[in-house]
């Protein structure tokens, strides 16, 4: 760690002098083993659950296969946590410490970041130990099996939160239209001040507020908490599961943002470190620029666009035009929707060469075209809803039956029917009443899918 | 409670050295799978490759297992972002013309695109295959078959020295004492017993199944190969339950033949179809080998039932001698063309002696249905056993 420590402490110096502010990070070497299953897991130690093993395999036939090279690995806090391999050279060290500063950065100042890190805690890797550690706990008592299917449920629903009402969230209120409390909202409180409509004997019976009184898109919140017959220790899984996805949502927000935030940092610093030997910096920005490019080996054309180059991309270009002080509080405010609609413009997507293509059912790809609203929309597609189908709970029956509803005009289609079912299937076991979700079939048909 | 997450800076082992949360997971994985394989057991057991010869284990390929989420039914053509050098209208990959199994070539980043091998050995299929039939152990036949044994029964003053029993002597000794007062020797070769050896009968778990198999012209490769593998299970079956068991394989076409286990399952020939010609054999090997008195005779006969009509009588005749000795007989029809099954020379012949009890019979038509016909004998069986007759 010789040379690590050589460098590791003036880059800090110089990246505070150019005005990052982050929270101290502890620097940790760790075999590649370790590293793969972090990006297996998302975390360190995380819950025990079969869908890991299988990411696992896949993970070690891609590794053999020499597809993925993970560098290090960020985790934000109080202090932070930099993972980095062994397997990195001295020289992409001093590439990795400043990138790493680049995120510590991010993580500290971007609103999404700071939020999750107030509901969650700064020290998100011990207390996912802990979770791993109590789900442990859970399954000595209640034995493996048991705690499997309340993980198969919970882990299937993990993205299904509403990260906008918050962890900690009230419960709903019992009864409707309780006019007694008082709206800060100026035209509320004017309407609340109009004359009562007097009172007979049907309105003074307050009536009770259905369940949930709107749409509820968290569903690991409401099965928690509205669950007929759910063990306290079932409940508990459920929230962890839950409390893991606020830490998540954040990283998964804001990846275009992040990467090219610590990519613009490490290319910056590296610059402009001039304590740094030169063949050190020659290797170092040569690590960078093969992380940052668009195409992978000598191809020419790339089916996916690599959210560091057009994070760093973006980033030189903001910072060139608008200056940093702009660029740091749109690092502060934004996520990668606000990102890319304001700021990847049609000169930029030019420069950039992005495109748009269709790929047919019969194997063709065709470049469709390069129309900006359209590319920003593509890029964007598969970041909405936390990256999953909009499934929220339209209403829990007296029986206890719950519906729930796919909003399948958001997402454009139906879903996949069969899977659905199995998603349910999981549910099932635990909310242990009957379930129905309302979708709409191939031909755009309404279609129900009932469990129980 | 976290300082192994923090990691001492010391030590040559850290936290994440001393157990791989993928491979523990991944071995979960495994399990699951596994169990799959129970429920799935009819169909694999009806795989043909187990037939191999020697083999004490099945392969079986299997899918990863999906953890299912909510995800949107995949679009006729979907459309995203890529980067390069390419204008509207370039075509960066043209049709192919096998769209339909396309996808299977790159499955390996889309989970559940993966195969693997799960092999599997005999000897756990046949447990959980048992395990699910719940058989209780098939029963002597009722009347005399035994078989004699030494067993220890009682003591003796005399005895080879090997048999001494140094405790009861010992007794021995105490009592003798008692009753000489103070003057008495210790001990005296008249304490010393040697414990008995007398001969018995015991009712026999001794059992001999006769495999016998058209392997004539009519039979195709297909068909064979669907009665090989009920054999094959029955086989493993019925090893697990008997101490003692023996086989005896043979296969007939005009005439009949003894295989050995290797040979008889790789077998197959040519020409028209003798049953009596089989029967004939498995008497013949009773006779000289097996005593009935001494064995559970149990014969399985799978044909495709088309029996030249001369021979009607004679194998008429021989069954109903087989039948006379045998506990047990089962006729697999296989009718895997478009004959119709049950309606042919030998099932008419099956049907006469089935309705005096001790037969049975079972068309089997595919290889998914071996694991259908095994359960229709076998739990036949254990059904007439569990009401006794009285004899």
């Amino acid at each position: 760690m010789s040379e690590l420590e050589l460098y590791e402490g003036k880059l800090e110096a110089l990246a505070r002098e150019r005005g990052l502010d982050y929270f101290p990070v502890n620097f940790e070497l760790v075999p590649g083993s370790f590293m793969m299953e972090v990006a297996i897991y998302g975390l360190p130690v995380r819950m025990p659950h079969w869908s890991f093993g299988v990411r696992y395999f896949y993970q070690l036939v891609q590794h053999r296969m020499g597809h993925s090279r993970l560098f290090e690995v960020v985790f934000p806090g109080n202090p932070g946590r930099a993972y980095l391999s062994k397997n990195n050279s001295p020289q992409e060290n001093t590439l990795i410490v400043a990138h790493v500063l680049g995120h510590a950065d991010f993580s500290k100042n971007n609103e999404l970041f700071r939020r999750s890190q107030e509901e969650v805690g700064y020290n998100i890797v011990e207390k996912a130990a802990e979770h791993a550690r109590r789900i442990s706990d859970a399954a000595a008592i209640h034995g493996d099996n048991r705690v499997e299917a309340v993980l198969d449920a919970a882990l299937s629903l993990e993205a299904h939160v509403d990260v906008f009402a918050g962890l900690r969230r009230e419960p709903y209120p019992e009864f409707l239209d309780d006019r007694n409390s008082r709206s800060d909202n100026p035209f509320q409180a004017r309407y609340q001040s109009l004359e009562e409509p007097r009172e007979t004997e049907g309105t003074r019976r307050r009536r009770r507020a259905p369940r949930p009184p709107r749409p509820e898109k968290d569903l690991l919140w409401f099965v928690a908490n509205h669950a007929p017959e759910l063990d306290d220790w079932e409940r508990d899984i459920f929230l962890t599961v839950r409390e893991e996805s606020f830490y998540f949502y954040p990283v998964f927000a804001t990846q275009i943002m992040n990467e090219g935030w610590a990519s613009y940092w490490h290319a910056r610093l590296l610059r402009e470190a001039d304590f740094l030997p030169q063949g050190t910096y020659l290797d170092a920005i040569k690590t960078h620029s093969d992380v940052v490019r668009p195409y992978a080996g000598s191809d020419q054309v790339a089916l996916s666009i690599n959210p560091y180059h057009l994070g760093f991309s973006v980033w030189e270009k903001i910072i060139e035009q608008r200056g940093l002080d702009k660029a740091r509080e749109i690092m502060r405010e934004d996520d990668d929707f606000a990102f890319v609609r304001n700021y990847l413009d049609e000169g930029l997507a030019r420069e950039l060469k992005l495109f748009r293509y269709e790929a047919k059912p019969n194997g063709e790809i065709r470049v469709i075209n390069t129309d900006i609203d359209e590319l920003r929309e593509s890029i964007l597609a598969s970041k909405f809803n936390f990256g999953v189908p909009c499934v929220s709970v339209r209403h829990m029956r007296a029986d206890g039956t719950l519906e729930l509803e796919h909003e399948h005009r958001t997402d454009g289609r139906g879903l996949d029917i069969e899977r659905a079912r199995k998603v349910l299937e999981y549910l099932y076991r635990l909310w242990r009443r009957p379930i129905v979700l309302d979708t709409v079939n191939a031909e755009g048909k309404s279609q129900q899918i009932t469990v129980g | 409670m976290n300082n192994e997450i923090t990691g001492g800076s010391g030590g040559p082992f850290r936290w994440y050295d001393l157990f791989s949360r993928g491979a523990r997971d991944w071995l979960r994985h495994s399990e699951k799978v596994r169990e799959a394989v129970r429920e799935r057991l009819p169909e694999i057991i009806s795989n043909a490759e187990v037939l191999g010869g020697g083999h004490r284990t099945v392969r079986v390929p299997m899918k990863l297992l999906e953890h299912y989420r909510f995800r949107l039914r995949p679009p006729e053509s979907h459309t995203a972002a890529g980067q390069g050098g390419a204008s509207p209208g370039d075509v960066l990959r043209a049709p192919q013309n096998h769209a339909s199994g396309q996808d299977k070539g790159q499955g390996i980043t889309e989970p559940g695109g993966v195969q693997f091998v799960l092999e599997l050995a005999i000897d756990d299929i046949v447990d959980w295959l048992w395990e699910e039939l719940e058989l209780p152990n098939l029963q002597a036949r009722v009347g005399g078959m035994t078989d004699e044994e030494y067993r220890r029964e009682g003591w003796n003053r005399r005895g080879a020295r090997s048999r001494l029993d140094r405790r009861r002597s010992m007794k021995e000794a105490v009592k003798r004492r008692h009753a000489q007062g103070e003057s008495a020797p210790p001990f005296s070769d008249d304490d010393l017993r040697f414990r008995q050896l007398v001969r018995r009968a015991t009712p026999t778990t001794q059992a001999v199944v006769f495999f016998a198999m058209d392997v004539s012209g009519s039979m195709s490769e297909g068909d064979r190969q669907l009665a090989k593998t009920f054999f094959f299970w029955v086989v493993q079956g019925l090893r697990r339950q008997y101490q003692y068991l023996e086989t005896v394989f043979v296969a007939h076409t005009v005439d009949a033949w003894e295989f050995e286990e290797q040979e008889f399952f790789q077998v197959s020939g040519t020409g028209g179809t003798v049953a009596s010609s089989a029967f004939e054999k498995v008497l013949d090997v009773v006779d000289t080998r097996y005593d009935p008195e001494r064995y559970n005779v149990y014969v399985f006969y799978a044909s495709d039932g088309e029996n030249s009509p001369e021979d009607r009588e004679t194998a008429a005749a021989a069954l109903g001698r087989i039948g006379a000795v045998a506990s047990f007989m089962g006729y697999v029809e296989i009718s895997s063309g478009a004959r119709r099954g049950g309606e042919t020379e030998t099932a008419a012949l099956f049907r006469d002696l089935a309705s005096s009890g001790d037969a049975g019979s079972y068309v089997l038509t595919a290889s998914e249905e071996v694991w259908d016909a095994i359960r229709a004998f076998f739990t036949n069986r254990s059904q007439q056993d569990s009401h006794p007759s009285s004899p």
